[in-house]
Order: structure tokens, then sequence, then C-alpha cells
């Protein structure tokens, strides 16, 4: 368990102190993906640097499973970094090491393990980013996302506890993107690492993470499970990252909304009731036509939801609403 | 083709050519030795770097500043007591090496920093976060990480030594330069000046070559 407990960091600049996070107190569970997302200058990369002190806090305490690891010495922090693993937008490979010894360098650098458990570590990691194959290349032969993957593999290869990503899909296409989440999200079900991955795209925190923090000018301001954070944003940030990802033209819509005749709703599925045939049913009992102003169905993570945006005309619309509402459907009336 | 090259002492130019190559070697290799040391230092305690020391940075910097623009000459007449009182002469091949060192390591030094200071910052970042320690994060990454641009510095720094060695034979430093205004210069010997330019022009094609091919096989990027 990561807690932030009135963590704040501010910098030095020409004599002033300018702040990147405001005191902060955040819970990361044991086990979960954490998605960080914001804009760049937020204060996301602070944050995820401050989980392994490469950036030292200007006050407050960073408990990691229930030790202050603020209070540590140069050699016990050199240790729990070992526990921690971080990968990197632009992977930060060493070009002159071949991936193998990329991935070796963090058991070398440790000094705890024989040359045998180094070299089996490192087949058995080889073979589960799916790299076995490319073990004597240089990283500068490799592909983005097979560099991902070494970084990935170079993460693990001290047994981490904790896995953190520095926009680790941002310097990646679309489907490589794909295979790198699905990747950390694999590692995650099975190793019961905990990973703290900072974005500024929510499409990645909709596909892999369980709870998110939205962050804007050094502060968190929005913090939940993905689903609510995703389905029901609050804070306008948070909206414009939602719309973003959605590729919604918030203009367009009201637009499309200002000609639809009657009221207006969204509704909100989640998990089995994306799958219920409810509309039809509904506007037979209730005697309501309905024409969809919107749609979207999709995954959280491994939960399926759909959001429609419909205008009702005729019929007895209070009827309608029980019927969603019996139905576990979130109804938000827009008109 | 006999009477063209009459002055030529074919001996006595292999043994020039022989003392040049010692200076070269010895003050490159001394010059490797101290300046690699002071480049890393140098880079560590400068500005937002790993062991940021501005009082260090600027002191360290300061004394390679001055070394590196007193004029070689200049240097090596400075010198003189100094060489004396290290090994007994300021004569001679040997003579010519502290002066060529005092030239040469500061030099290299600059050089040294800034292909360190080429290395992705990322790269520091990663190691650190994988729990290095400085000398390890110095071992492990940076010296490898920079090692194409420290060869190539090493070929720049040869290069240099190899005129800086050719001017120590204005104070009886041996060697082609040596040769050169002994016999070439002082006795009009054109023949004997035109054969130890054409193969101090040769020394330094070769130190190139062998450099740049160095710099190519460590190459990964």
């Amino acid at each position: 368990m990561i807690v932030f407990d009135q963590v704040q960091k501010s910098y030095q600049v020409g004599g002033r102190a300018i702040p990147a996070l405001h005191p902060t107190d955040m819970t990361i569970e044991t086990g979960e993906v954490f998605g960080i997302v914001g804009h760049s200058g937020a204060g996301k990369s602070t944050l995820v640097r401050l989980i392994n002190l490469l950036e030292p806090p200007s006050g407050g305490r960073i408990l990691i499973d229930d030790e202050d690891i603020t209070g540590y010495n140069p050699s016990e922090l050199r240790a729990f970094r070992r526990k921690v693993g971080m990968i990197f937008q632009h992977f930060n490979l060493l070009s002159s090491k071949t991936v193998a010894d990329n991935i070796a360098f963090p058991m070398k650098l440790a000094g705890i393990y024989s040359k045998t458990e180094i070299r089996e570590r490192v087949e058995e990691l080889l073979a589960r980013v799916s790299l076995t194959d490319h073990a004597n290349k240089y990283p500068s032969q490799l592909s983005g996302g097979q560099k991902q993957r070494v970084g990935i593999a170079r993460a693990l290869a001290c047994r981490p506890t904790i896995l953190l990503c520095d926009e680790a899909t941002s310097a990646l296409d679309p489907q490589t993107t794909q295979s790198v989440l699905k990747l950390l999200a694999d590692i995650n079900r099975e190793l019961g690492l905990t990973i703290v991955l900072i974005t500024h795209e929510m499409d990645v925190v909709r596909r892999v993470c369980d709870r998110v923090a939205v962050m804007d000018a050094g502060r968190v301001v929005e913090m939940g499970p993905v689903s609510e954070v995703f389905l029901h944003p609050q804070h306008p940030t948070t909206r414009d990252f939602v719309f973003e990802s959605e590729s919604i033209d918030h203009e367009e819509l009201q637009e499309d909304l200002q000609k639809a005749n009657g009221r207006i709703l969204r509704l909100t599925f989640k998990g089995e009731s994306t799958y219920q045939p409810l509309l039809g049913s509904v506007a037979r009992k209730s005697g309501v036509d309905f024409s969809i102003l919107s749609g979207r169905i999709d995954h959280i993570k491994d939960t399926p939801y759909g959001q429609l945006t419909l205008s009702l005309v005729g019929g007895d619309l209070n009827v309608a609403m029980q019927e969603f509402e019996a139905a576990d459907v979130h109804v938000e009336v827009l008109r | 083709m006999e009477a063209l090259l009459s002055n030529v002492d074919w001996s006595e130019i292999g043994w020039a050519s022989w003392d040049t190559l010692v200076m070269v070697g010895m003050s490159l290799l001394f010059s490797v030795l101290i300046g690699l040391p002071i480049g890393v230092l140098l880079f560590l305690t400068g500005k937002r770097q790993l062991l940021e020391q501005p009082v260090a940075y600027a002191v360290l910097s300061f004394v390679v500043n001055v070394l590196r623009s007193v004029p070689f000459i200049i240097l090596l007449i400075v010198m003189i007591p100094f060489t004396v009182m290290l090994i007994g002469t300021s004569l001679g091949v040997a003579g010519a090496i502290p002066p060529l060192v005092a030239g040469g390591a500061p030099f290299f030094a600059r050089l040294v920093e800034t292909s360190l200071r080429e290395v992705d910052r990322g790269i520091i970042e990663a190691t650190q976060a994988m729990g290095a320690n400085v000398r390890q994060i110095i071992f492990g990454a940076l010296l490898p990480e920079a090692l194409p641009g420290i060869i190539a510095g090493i070929t720049v720094t040869a290069i240099t030594l190899v005129s800086y060695a050719a001017m120590s034979g204005v104070i009886g430093g041996g060697g082609l330069g040596d040769l050169a205004i002994r016999f070439g210069y002082q006795r009009f010997q054109t023949d004997v000046m035109v054969i130890t330019v054409a193969l101090l022009v040769i020394f330094v094609q070769v130190l190139q070559m062998v450099g740049d091919r160095l710099v190519l096989y460590f190459s990964r990027k």
C-alpha cells in the first residue's frame, strides 16, 4: 500500500518556490492498477517520481507498506528502489548493452544474485515479454514496442512489488499501445504487482486501471474508481479528458441536442445491464418514442458499459424513468 | 631520387619517428589516465548533475581553462623547472612528456565532460531508479554509454599531441619535430623538412582512421 500524507513538492526557481505538487493525500492499494491522468505540467511526473524518491518531497510523509520512506538513508533507499520497477516514455535502455544485458543490469547492480540466477531470470523474462529471439540484439535494432517490452522485463528483473509507468505508451502507435497495456494488465493479474501509471490519455486509464486520480495544476482534482470517474466526471478537467477520449465535440453535441424534440436523457449502463434489450421493452411499456442522439458501447477494464443520449417524445415519461432505474441504469436528465 | 634526398639520413628519420611515437603514446596514456577522471568530475559536479558542487566545479574548470589557454609553446617553457624536478631533465623524449601531458590532459578532460553530457539524462534516471549508487552509475551506465564519444576524444587528443610533440623540438624535445627544426629549418635542408612533415601527415591520417573505425565499432545507436 502506498500512502501519501500531505506530500508536497516545490522547486526553487530564482529564489522563489514554485509548487509542482500541492499538499496531497492519496492511498494506492496493494495489487491495484492506479492511473494518474493530467495534461503535461499538471504534476503527474513529479508525483510518480516521489514514489521512488527520484524527486525528494518538500514536505509530508510517503508510507510504503506502513514504512516512511522519506526517512531512509542512502543505502536503505537504494535497497528500496530495487523493489520498485520503473518504465519510461522513451524506454531509457542502455544503447551500449544488448537486450539480455539490459534486463540483467538491475540484478547486477543489486550485487546479490549469482551468475546462474541472473541468466535463468533473464531467460524467463525474455520469454514473458516474447523477446527470446532478440536476446543478443542492441536496442537500436528494435521497434518501439519491443523496446518498451525490454523496459518492462528490466523493471521486473529484481521481482519488484510496485511498478511505476511514466507515460509508458505515449511514444507508441495505437496497436503497440494495446499490446503493451495488455502485457501490463497480465503482469498485474499474474504477479499481483501494484502498478502506478501516469498518462495523458484517458483511453489508457479506461483499458487497464482500477482507480484513477485526475491532476490539474499540481492538485489531484478528482479520484475514484475508473468507472465512476469515467462515466460521471465531476471536475471540468476530468470532463475534458473524457470527451477527448470519446472524440466528442462538445459544441457539436449541444447543437444536435438543440434540434431534437422532447426530453433528453443520458443513460449509463454498466456490467450486465449493457446486454439487456431494455430500450424496446421500456418503449412498449411506457409508450414513449425515442431517437438515439449519440451512443457508445465499450469496456472499462473488464466491465462492459454503454452510454446513450436519447430524446423521448410522447407516452408516460415517469413510467419510462422507473423502468430504467429498475433495470439499474443511471439516468441523467439533460433537458 | 638519391640527389633529391641527399641530406636525409634514414636511420636518423627512423629513430626520430620512433621517438615521436613514444612521446605521443606515453603522453596520450597519461593524458587519458589524468584527463578521464577530471572530465568525469567536471561532469558530475556540474549544474544539475549527480554531485552538483558549484565551488568544486568552478575551481576545476578554472584550472583546466588556464592550462588550455596558455599557448603550448609557452607551456613548454614554463614547465621546464617542474619537468626537471619531476624526471631530472627537460630534454629529450622523457623531458617532453610532462609538458605534453599538461597540455593534453585538460584538453581531453573537456572532451570527456562534453561526451558525458550527451548521454541521455533518462538513462541516468533509469539507473538511479534501479537502486544504483554513484559509482555504479558512472561505471555501469555513463562511461559505457559515452564510450564512442570518449574514443573520438582520444583520437582528437592523440592528433593534437602529435603536433604538440613536434613543437617540443623547439626546446630540445626529440622526435620528428626536433629533426625538422635542427636540419630542415636551421640547416636549410628542405628535403628533411619535407620528409618529416610527410611522416607527420601519415601519422595523423592513420590515427584518425583507426579512431573512426573504433568509434564505429563501439557505436550501437
